[in-house]
């Protein structure tokens, strides 16, 4: 088990920070919250839907930037390229996403969940990869996001520089 | 456009012949290779050639199927596109069925055109070839949903690709006994049973599917 105890109650507007050293079970909390694991005990109640920013990219490796993510923009009813100006994705909307960098990825992923347009952000370690300006970037979307009502649960060990975050320090919850 | 018709462009754009995911060329090429085989481990007498020819084409159906099985969902469940489907609401039982239909329609159909040339060369008459196809067109569908809940079932596991093969084998028995079985018997009750497999394997393969897809995203 990797933890237990765990409850917390996110109003509209909150911002919560998971943080704990690895594999203490931020990911997996993360997942949990998102519906896409089962705990062992508890449950899950949320309104709204929910946008998960993780490691995999859901993006086909073989197509172009721009295409791959219009799939999803189709999808969640969006229209295409808003945000890529703001990301610094323009100029690689006709690159393979093979060929993106590992921060050109993070940018991608976001790009993918604001396109979500969904109340709720779930963010694993959404820093890794990015830069400084990426960091910036990701605080004031994140800032943005809250001010509107969404709530944004970060799942991070670094420091995330939102006023009013809520620390939930995993560790005091493993057995 | 409605989501399930997206999925199902993009589905059908990765498995098609040419597509990036696409292996449906290369069982066809396979296909083709094994119908020219044949002659040559057999020997040149047409009556045997014509009298087994149709048997051969199906079981060279059948190993075609197996090629394409460890690229039909492993890859999306590990780059994440199950958890953004789930996430917006789109069961893995839907996906599961459109993928079905996108991979019956990527090696169905064009194993169907390809077996116009091996009977050919096999010296198949016209009866049988039409026996033969109408068999494929009975039974390909049943070997879809059979391959892609395999896939689902293997996706979560290193050694996928072979054990999905082995498993393909048994449960495509009952198809190959009816579907190839109409040529000796020459009616058509063995197609119709070819298609009421069929149907049921369809029928089944989203859920079973779909609690595959829950299971290996549970790890």
């Amino acid at each position: 088990m990797l933890f237990s105890g765990v409850s917390m109650a996110l109003e509209p507007g909150a911002a919560l920070q998971v943080a704990g050293p690895n594999g203490i079970g931020k990911s997996s909390l993360l997942r949990i919250l998102a519906g896409l694991a089962r705990p062992e005990r508890g449950e899950v109640a949320r309104e709204g839907a929910v946008g998960l920013l993780d490691e995999r990219l859901a993006l086909d490796e073989h197509q172009p930037l721009g295409k791959a993510l219009a799939f999803w923009c189709h999808l969640d009813g969006c229209q295409p390229e808003t945000h890529t100006d703001l990301l610094g994705l323009s100029a690689l909307l006709d690159v393979p996403v093979r060929y993106l960098s590992t921060g050109q990825r993070k940018r991608a992923a976001l790009a993918r969940l604001i396109d979500q347009q969904a109340p709720i952000w779930l963010l694993d370690e959404p820093l890794n990869g990015l830069d400084t300006d990426g960091v910036a970037l990701l605080i004031s979307l994140t800032r943005d996001h809250c001010a509107q009502g969404g709530i944004v649960v970060v799942a991070s060990h670094q420091p995330f520089g939102v006023e009013g975050l809520v620390q939930l320090p995993l560790a005091d919850f493993a057995p | 456009m409605s989501p399930l018709l997206r999925i199902l462009l993009r589905d059908l754009a990765l498995l098609l012949p040419g597509g990036k995911r696409g292996g449906t060329l290369l069982p066809l090429l396979f296909f083709l290779a094994v119908a020219m085989l044949f002659p040559f481990a057999v020997g040149p007498d047409a009556p045997i050639l014509a009298r087994t020819g149709g048997g051969m084409i199906w079981v060279a159906a059948l190993l075609a199927a197996i090629l394409p099985l460890d690229r039909l969902v492993a890859p999306d469940l590990e780059q994440g596109f199950f958890d953004q489907w789930a996430l917006r609401g789109i069961s893995e039982e839907a996906v599961i069925a459109i993928r079905v239909l996108a991979h019956w329609l990527s090696f169905g159909p064009p194993l169907m055109i390809a077996a116009l040339p091996a009977s050919a060369l096999l010296g198949i008459d016209k009866a049988a070839l039409r026996t033969v196809e109408l068999g494929m067109l009975a039974g390909t569908p049943g070997l879809a949903a059979i391959g892609v809940t395999i896939a689902a079932l293997t996706a979560g596991l290193r050694t996928g690709a072979a054990l999905s093969g082995l498993l393909l084998i048994p449960l495509a028995v009952p198809l190959l006994i009816f579907g190839a079985g109409a040529l000796s018997t020459g009616g058509e009750s063995g197609i119709a049973l070819t298609a009421a497999i069929s149907m049921v394997l369809i029928a089944i393969a989203p859920f079973a599917g779909g609690a595959a897809i829950r299971a290996a995203r549970a790890d």
